[in-house]
């Protein structure tokens, strides 16, 4: 919706931080894995028969082989960078090169280690791949979806179909493309807030989190122009350069919720529940309450802390308003998000926050989530979030104010193509979580909880552990990241010859399902 | 407000040997002897206690079950020599329901007690087979008095087993007439039940009953372990008996069968089932009368039948992978379906409020115990979880288990099953075993209170047949798919 008193598009400048903001280059560049061995979908075995005459290394088109100048041995090969068997499509390959038959190319069983059906060990190592070069991962890794049997994993955009009947359009030119978004639909006066790609960062604590990935996710968004979020465990002062590209989350423990934390930021969200836990508190186990975590949060370090569910200023739609009456009291220029997860009437809950006066819902489907959460909770509570999109979209369009809110989505979005299908099921952009952390070296191995935590120093406030990797680094994984998927949602637009991603929301014509939806499986 | 309701778990870790999902392999010849070598940098000291192991060859734990794949040694050893792989073995484990990774968890709540509990987002396919393709509500905002699961407000896990009159009755003079008014409350919605295979015997049988006095709930048992069994657990035991057979019980029988509160008699013919309830009414006059059936298609009407004929509690035994079980031992529809239908049919006669239904079999995850609730049942029978928890690996040919109903008597167990040995070992050490299934049973009842808590259910006995407050996988699809053009599989393939 046009608003009176605002360009569309151009960021007004009310709302905006006080405090000096940082620039952070919006800029691909190399930021190969942290740790010594990388893991490719290949291992590449050199047997005692090499006698290091250096055949493979001219041969190799990826820099698999290295034999650096006054080396006699060849180095041990990077295999993370091979591309397996498709190599010899493209010319000669070192296994049939070798004079010595030194070599075998086998699928690695790290690989296999690593994964499961919903983030698979492609999905893994092409988000890598993604966050080391910048760029779109090549054909022999499944970069798109999982393997999951269901959901986005079913769902595929017809041009990726043969067969389908669909006749592509005429292909838009990348350059004249459109990502961006403009969040405040409401039309209230308030400021505008444009984002450039359809997509930000979800809300992880400190706490939960490192100060490190916090702070990437935070200078990743300020360089792509869009967002990320504090999660529930306050405001750590190191983001403060980045105000502008912060969300402030209310969520039901208030932890570390200030009047000056509301004031600062752009949007606020409001935290109902969320999708890895629906209907239950969050919960910060005692050994990762440092006495840091401790002071940003107002609590006693090693205890466990608990936030309750749900709130318990807000039992009705009137409380809720009230709720953000408040916050749009403390911070007038600030737009208001409202968190809510996927029950069955989902629908109900959206169209209630829009007339509270929300300008953001953000539905967090249950399959995804970062934190630590009961299992049981994980898999069978609220819905996934593809049900949840369709849902609310075709029920808000039926209430006629679709176009009065903007409807993000979240809860396993893996990939560019998973995010740009939500958006044709019905959202207007996407939140996303586990594929930040992925891209700084998530193995989704899932011990975020136990003892120190995370052992790759993702989520972990462990000082030693934090230190595993260095916060440029990370950034610019992060970075990185985001321009593939930006090639990526450039490139889908392009083939469905559309000019702006907001052309896509709803298109649910242009998807097609691979089988018939609704049919149950047996053993 | 009644006291809490509380579990007791105490750590029991498991004596039985373990398998680990992920094995590594280590190739040493071309170890540098780092002095910083990642092995002494696992967070988890999978290699101290590997190292451990290898001293000592006793020690409980197997290393690997430990490992949690987190590469962190694999990415950093200087020479990468290090490669992890899953462990075929864990793969081998069970079936196509009873999944490693069921089997896996059951292990480790048995271990502690307490809910699992991990990060990074749920894992498993999208949907799956029967109770897969539920999903729970949960209650966004609209909900008084609720302080999530920790806190004050207490959510209630008791049902009722026994016959429930719609209205009390008195005799002419004004007197109730007590017999209408026998119940049985149980703390937690979950008996234990006989595996659902030939692994019986008395010392399994203790183990459970013990389990089910800790618990305040009840264990069946076939009449002749029953009988074996010490007199002060007769009490929380559901002897299972033939009709013939409480007619003319054995001495020690007898004993069991009037100490019971609950019998469950094997269905017969009409007539057989009258008289059976009248001799256990002479008996056990307080005892409650129940008939466990073999969940068949349209088992209603056998339902609809015997409430008639005045027996209100009915334990319906589906086969291990929770499905009907079909005339020539074919696999009917899961329990999921099976119930709904039962509940639905059970309403219709007017009588659903009157009955008990116990749902058996199948029952692997807690999870199920809520979902089955949901579909209609009151309360649920754990078998073959009980038996995971004390190490066993659901060996499908060890025990007749692919033989529907399980439950061939007499067959011998498996000589190679690692399990049998394991159970023996177990069962021998009676108190090991029983807090082992308490242990499981107890994480059991969080999680269900997670999910009553989620969906904002003070009590466990009004979510039976909730199911508007459950999301079926086949109509939520429709709703959400039905207006996408539908490709043909393979097109993608
Ligand atoms: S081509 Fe074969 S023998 Fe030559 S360096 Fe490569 S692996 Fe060794
Ligand atoms: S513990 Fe494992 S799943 Fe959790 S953030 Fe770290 S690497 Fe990822
Ligand atoms: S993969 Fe991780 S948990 Fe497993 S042994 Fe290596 S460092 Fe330890």
């Amino acid at each position: 919706m046009a608003n009176a008193n605002v360009l569309e598009g151009t960021p007004h400048e009310a709302g905006r931080s006080s405090w000096p903001q940082e620039k952070v280059e919006r800029k691909v560049a190399p930021a190969p894995d942290r740790y010594r061995n990388a893991i490719g979908k290949y291992k590449i075995y050199r047997s005692a028969a090499c006698n290091s005459c250096g055949r493979c290394v001219q041969v190799c088109k990826y820099g698999v082989h290295k034999k650096p100048k006054g080396y006699a041995l060849t180095l041990r090969p990077e295999d993370h960078l091979c591309v397996g068997p498709a190599c010899s499509e493209q010319g000669e390959m070192c296994v049939a090169a070798c004079p010595q038959k030194a070599l075998k190319i086998r699928l690695n069983p790290n690989a296999d280690a690593m994964g499961d059906p919903r983030w698979t060990s492609d999905l893994i190592i092409s988000n890598w791949y993604q966050a080391e070069t910048g760029h779109t991962p090549p054909d022999y890794l499944q970069y798109r979806h999982g393997e999951s049997g269901g959901g986005f994993d079913k769902i595929r955009f017809k041009f990726e179909v043969p067969g389908t009947g669909y006749t592509p359009p005429e292909p838009v030119p990348t350059e004249a493309i459109d990502t961006g978004l403009d969040l405040n639909r409401s039309g209230d006066g308030r400021p505008q807030v444009h984002i450039d790609i359809p997509l930000y960062g979800g809300g992880m604590s400190f706490g939960s989190v490192s100060i490190y990935t916090i702070l990437a996710k935070a200078r990743s968004a300020a360089a792509w122009n869009t967002f990320s979020c504090t999660g529930e465990g306050g405001y750590p002062d190191r983001l403060m350069p980045y105000d502008d590209h912060m969300i402030t989350q209310v969520a039901t423990g208030l932890f570390g919720v200030r009047e000056d934390t509301i004031k600062r930021v752009r949007i606020v969200e409001f935290k109902y529940a969320q999708g890895a836990k629906p209907g239950l508190g969050g919960h910060l186990l005692g050994d990762k309450n440092t006495p840091e975590v401790a002071r940003m949060r107002g609590a006693v370090p090693g205890n466990a802390l608990f936030s309750p569910f749900p709130f318990h200023s807000v039992y009705s739609v009137e409380d809720h308003k009230k709720h953000l009456d408040w916050i749009k009291e403390v911070n007038p220029d600030c737009l208001v998000s409202v968190k809510v997860s996927t029950p069955t009437d989902v629908d109900m809950v959206a169209v209630g926050s829009y007339y509270a006066g929300a300008h953001i819902i953000h539905l967090d489907g249950s399959y995804g989530g970062t934190g630590a959460a009961p299992d049981i909770a994980k898999k069978n509570i609220a819905m996934p979030i593809e049900y949840g999109i369709p849902k609310v979209h075709k029920f808000l369009v039926a209430e006629g104010i679709r176009d009065k809110v903007t409807l993000i989505a979240s809860g396993g979005i893996r990939t560019a193509y998973d995010a740009m299908k939500a958006i044709a099921l019905g959202a207007d952009g996407v939140v996303i979580g586990t594929a930040e952390l992925v891209a700084v070296g998530c193995v989704r191995c899932a011990c975020c909880e136990s003892g120190r935590g995370c052992p790759r120093g993702i989520a972990s406030t462990d000082t030693e552990l934090a230190e595993l990797m260095t916060l440029d680094w990370a950034t610019q994984r992060l970075v990185n990241l985001q321009n593939a998927w930006h090639e990526q949602m450039l490139d889908i637009l392009s083939r469905l010859g559309m000019k702006s991603v907001r052309e896509l929301c709803g298109r649910s014509d242009l998807l097609c399902y691979l089988g018939t939806p609704g049919q149950t499986k047996t053993l | 407000m009644p006291d809490r309701y509380h579990i007791k778990t105490v750590a029991t870790p498991g004596r039985f040997y373990r398998v680990g999902k992920f094995g590594e392999v280590d190739w040493r010849e071309d170890c540098s002897r780092c002095f910083d070598c990642v092995k002494l940098k696992c967070c988890f000291d999978v290699y101290k206690h590997e190292t451990e192991h290898n001293r000592d060859p006793r020690t409980a734990t197997q290393p690997l079950y430990e490992c949690k794949a987190c590469m962190s040694c694999v990415q950093g050893c200087t020479k990468g020599l290090l490669t992890l792989s899953v462990n075929p073995e864990y793969l081998d484990m069970g079936d196509e329901y009873w999944k490693p990774d069921v089997l896996f968890t059951t292990w480790n709540q048995a271990d502690t007690g307490k809910i699992p509990v991990s990060g990074a987002g749920y894992r498993g396919p999208f949907h799956g087979f029967g109770f897969d393709s539920i999903w729970t509500d949960m209650s966004e905002i609209v909900r008084p008095t609720r302080d999530g699961i920790h806190g004050r407000e207490y959510i209630s896990t008791s049902v009722d087993v026994g016959p429930k009159p719609m209205r009390l009755q008195f005799t002419p003079d004004g007197a109730l007439v007590e017999s209408s008014l026998k119940v049985l409350e149980l703390p937690v919605p979950i008996v234990l039940d006989v595996p659902a295979w030939a692994v019986r015997g008395a010392e399994l049988a203790e183990a459970r009953a013990r389990a089910a006095q800790e618990l305040g709930t009840i264990a069946a048992a076939y009449v002749e372990d029953a009988a074996k069994l010490p007199a002060e657990l007769l009490a929380s035991v559901a002897p299972v008996v033939g009709c013939a057979d409480v007619s003319k019980p054995g001495k020690q029988a007898e004993g069991a069968l009037k100490a019971a509160k609950l019998v469950e008699l094997l269905d017969g013919t009409d007539d057989e089932v009258a008289k059976a309830v009248e001799a256990l009414a002479a008996l056990n006059p307080q005892a409650i009368p129940a008939v466990r059936l073999t969940l068949v298609p349209g088992v209603y009407g056998r339902i609809v039948e015997l409430a008639k004929r005045g027996v209100k509690v009915f334990h319906l035994c589906a086969d291990p992978h929770g499905c009907e079980v079909l005339k020539g031992g074919a696999q009917g529809r899961h329990i999921k379906d099976a119930i709904r239908e039962t509940h639905g049919k059970l309403v219709e006669a007017g009588i659903r409020d009157e009955v008990t239904l116990i749902v058996s079999g199948g029952i692997a995850l807690a999870e199920h115990m809520a979902k089955a609730i949901i579909c209609g049942a009151d309360a649920v029978g754990a078998d073959t979880a009980l038996l995971v928890a004390l190490g066993c690996r659901v060996c499908a040919g060890a025990h007749a288990l692919s033989v529907h109903g399980g439950a061939k008597d007499g067959a011998a167990p498996c000589p190679d099953c690692p399990a049998d040995g394991v159970l023996a070992k177990a069962t021998e050490d009676l108190q090991y075993a029983a807090q082992r299934m308490v242990n499981l049973m107890g994480a059991w009842h969080s999680q269900l209170i997670e999910v009553l808590g989620a969906m904002g259910i003070r009590e466990v006995r009004r979510l039976r047949g909730e199911m508007g407050r459950a999301i079926f996988m086949e109509d939520i699809e429709k709703d959400a798919f039905g207006d996408l053009e539908q490709v043909p599989e393979e097109v993608n393939a």
